[in-house]
């Protein structure tokens, strides 16, 4: 606490100096008070389900069962295999979550006003949300699967002579992430697109911008820093990928992501602290996906919109 | 842009309605703007005039009628194609971009040349004297500021019509009064034909060379400020202009130009506005500032009463009188009274309206006549 000291006693023919606040006053000046107790259960999740363990992982990481602190780091991009899982990975999220945000935006753009049947779109498109990705799973193999109802209707149409694949490889694991993804991103967009003012439309609209340009100037910027967080939050959940690359897709193979191979190093080698290095290396290119993309957000105009939102 | 700022000599509303499920919003509303003229369309929230305004200005498609630039039908194109300017009652600035470019904005959706935009640009700027904010965002402007960058953002198209909604509703009444000066003088100095939509009866007073009175959706009365000031067409419209004194009477007799009235033993008389005759039920209107207190020798409309409330405004008092019979008088007086002080009021008969109810036609060919009406609502 800087606190400026008070008027020095010398002279004492002065005005008096001014009371000094009582010292519970001065420390609500600067928001602590008796309701920061409130925040004591968060705190105390957030230490136990997620410092504690991650910094017990971390610290595990840097003692490997053999070799200096760095080794595990050292063996895993040392090792073509291992280190091809981050491009396998990034191959799979970083377009999986540009499709699920690009797609949300014109539906949503479409869906911000009032219609009828709005609740019945929106349930359909948020529904995917409440599967799990194992029954996702189960609908791609039955629908895309060689014998499944997209390849005999293709078949049927003798537009194809054989199955084309589409499961069981990085396809079966990409429709698998924008299904599940999809949900997250269009109600995140929707909501960030009603949060611009109509009227900022309609203003422009008055002064000669035809439809495109309406968009292209006026509520794209706008949305741009919206879409930004959006694609973070769906790249996450599509990086951290695990069950639908094993379901639906190769896990031996092209899609051997990043959280297959911690899992192999956990459970089938029972090398904790490899696999912890392999979790610590997935959680970095995450956070350097996340600043690259927030970086180019504060490019954007980010205050107020107006809107309701 | 193909519609441009091209200029028209007339803009003709014909039969313009809107209906939304089955209310109608608007209903019928004729009327022929000339080129240059300051047009204001008044009434209390509800009554159709921002639907009527949405309607010029294309943002909103009409159910029934027709919008006529001269020879040219105008309804059917959409906003961006008619080439009016318009005011948005919260601005509606484009946050991201500075005020020249939210100025700017309009130029280059038509395409002009740079150092055309820069210049007409730097103009507007100017007009509205916004020189040192013009590299600013919105967001970092006060609120007559905004209203400036808003207006100079719809003028500087130079358009046929400039359309204003409600633009002075969010300002503090300080500066409501110097943004009403500042439309005055831009109306004045570039010529520019505008609709303006209001419901301050003040604002639309100074500010136009006609006013349109709409409530529920329908024309009330067209004419000239001094015109709705002094001969509103009905107690509708008379409320609106300022008559707070209406009194629901009883017509006793009726000669021609003049009309006696009463009610719980108050008997006053006046000037019929619409037919009246003996036995209707009447509204009469008086303005606070056409009641006198104490005016010595007046003998008709004379009532005494007792001065309940009183505020202070300036050179003037606002006060409440109550009248023996109990009926409440609002008045404007010079005088230093003080509640409860008795006093006697006096009315000039000339100044002393007296309109039809609702019951009987307000005008014989007024289609509005036919909505029963609650006088309990009158406030």
């Amino acid at each position: 606490m800087s606190v400026t000291t008070p008027t020095p006693a010398v002279e004492s023919a002065g005005p008096p100096a001014p009371a000094r606040a009582h010292w519970q006053h001065r420390l609500a000046e600067r928001g602590v008070d008796r309701h920061l107790w409130l925040l004591t259960p968060a705190l105390l999740f957030v230490v136990l389900l997620f410092l504690y363990p991650f910094f017990y992982g971390l610290g595990l990481s840097f003692q490997p069962t053999e070799g200096g602190p760095f080794s595990d780091y050292a063996r895993f991009f040392g090792d073509a295999y291992q280190r091809d899982t981050i491009w396998t990975t990034l191959g799979l999220a970083l377009p999986a979550a540009l499709l699920n945000v690009v797609a949300s935006v014109p539906i949503a753009y479409r869906m911000r006003g009032r219609f009828r049947g709005k609740r019945l779109v929106t349930i359909l498109l948020v529904v995917p949300i409440t599967l799990g990705t194992v029954l996702t799973a189960q609908g791609l193999l039955n629908f895309l699967g060689p014998t499944g109802w997209f390849n005999r209707v293709l078949t049927a149409l003798h537009l194809t002579d054989e199955p084309i694949r589409l499961v069981h490889n990085y396809w079966g694991v990409f429709f698998s992430l924008v299904i599940t993804g999809f949900p997250f991103a269009f109600l995140l967009v929707l909501s960030y697109l009603s949060g611009i003012d109509p009227t900022l439309e309609r203003a422009a609209a008055t002064l000669g911008a035809g439809w495109w340009q309406r968009f292209r100037m006026i509520t794209l910027p706008l949305l741009m820093p919206g879409l930004a967080t959006t694609f973070c939050l769906t790249f996450v959940l599509a990086f951290s990928v695990f069950p639908s690359a094993v379901l639906v897709g190769n896990p031996a193979g092209e899609t051997r992501v990043i959280s297959i191979a911690a899992y192999q190093a956990a459970y089938e080698q029972y090398d904790y602290p490899y696999a912890s290095a392999i979790a610590m290396i997935m959680g970095l290119i995450e956070l350097v996906v996340i600043a690259v993309v927030l970086f180019a957000r504060t490019r954007f105009y980010t205050g107020s919109t107006g809107g309701k939102g | 842009m193909t519609a441009g700022a091209k200029a028209f000599s007339q803009l003709r509303l014909q039969g313009v309605s809107r209906r939304f499920g089955g209310h109608d919003a608007l209903r019928d509303l004729d009327l022929t703007i000339e080129a240059g003229e300051f047009v204001a369309l008044l009434g209390p929230s509800g009554c159709g005039k921002s639907t009527a305004l949405n309607c010029l200005a294309g943002l909103l498609p009409l159910t029934a009628g027709s919008i006529w630039q001269d020879e040219r039908r105008i309804d059917t194109l959409p906003p961006e194609r008619r080439g009016f300017g318009m005011v948005f009652q919260n601005y509606a600035l484009f946050p991201h971009m500075s005020v020249r470019a939210n100025i700017a904005f309009g130029l280059r959706m038509r395409r002009l040349p740079k150092d055309e935009i820069r210049r007409r640009t730097d103009e507007a700027v100017r007009l509205v004297r916004l020189e040192d904010h013009a590299g600013k965002l919105p967001g970092q402007l006060s609120g007559g500021q905004q209203q400036r960058v808003a207006i100079a953002r719809a003028v500087v198209l130079e358009p046929s019509l400039v359309l204003m909604d409600e633009p002075l509703s969010n300002l503090d009444a300080k500066l409501r009064l110097e943004m009403r000066t500042e439309i005055r003088r831009l109306h004045q100095s570039l010529g520019l034909t505008t609709v303006y939509v209001t419901h301050d009866q003040e604002e639309a007073l100074s500010l136009a060379d006609r006013l349109v009175v709409l409530r529920e959706g329908r024309v009330q009365q067209i004419g000239a400020p001094e015109e709705l000031h002094t001969r509103p067409a009905n107690w509708h419209v008379a409320d609106f202009m300022g008559y707070r004194n209406l009194w629901t009477m009883r017509v006793r007799e009726a000669a021609d130009g003049t009309v006696a009235v009463e009610r719980d033993g108050l008997r006053l008389v006046g000037v019929p506005v619409g037919p009246v005759a003996p036995g209707d039920e009447v509204i009469v209107a008086v303005r606070p500032e056409d009641v006198r207190v104490d005016q010595g020798d007046a003998t008709t409309n004379a009532v005494p009463a007792e001065i309940e409330v009183v505020e202070y405004q300036g050179r003037e008092l606002a006060a409440e009188a109550v009248t023996a019979a109990g009926s409440r008088v609002h008045l404007r007086t010079d005088r230093r009274v003080a509640p409860g002080d008795p006093v006697t009021l006096s009315i000039d008969p000339q100044r002393l309206l007296v309109f039809p109810g609702d019951a009987a036609a307000t005008r014989p060919a007024d289609k509005a006549a036919a909505v029963v009406e609650e006088p309990g609502l009158v406030g």
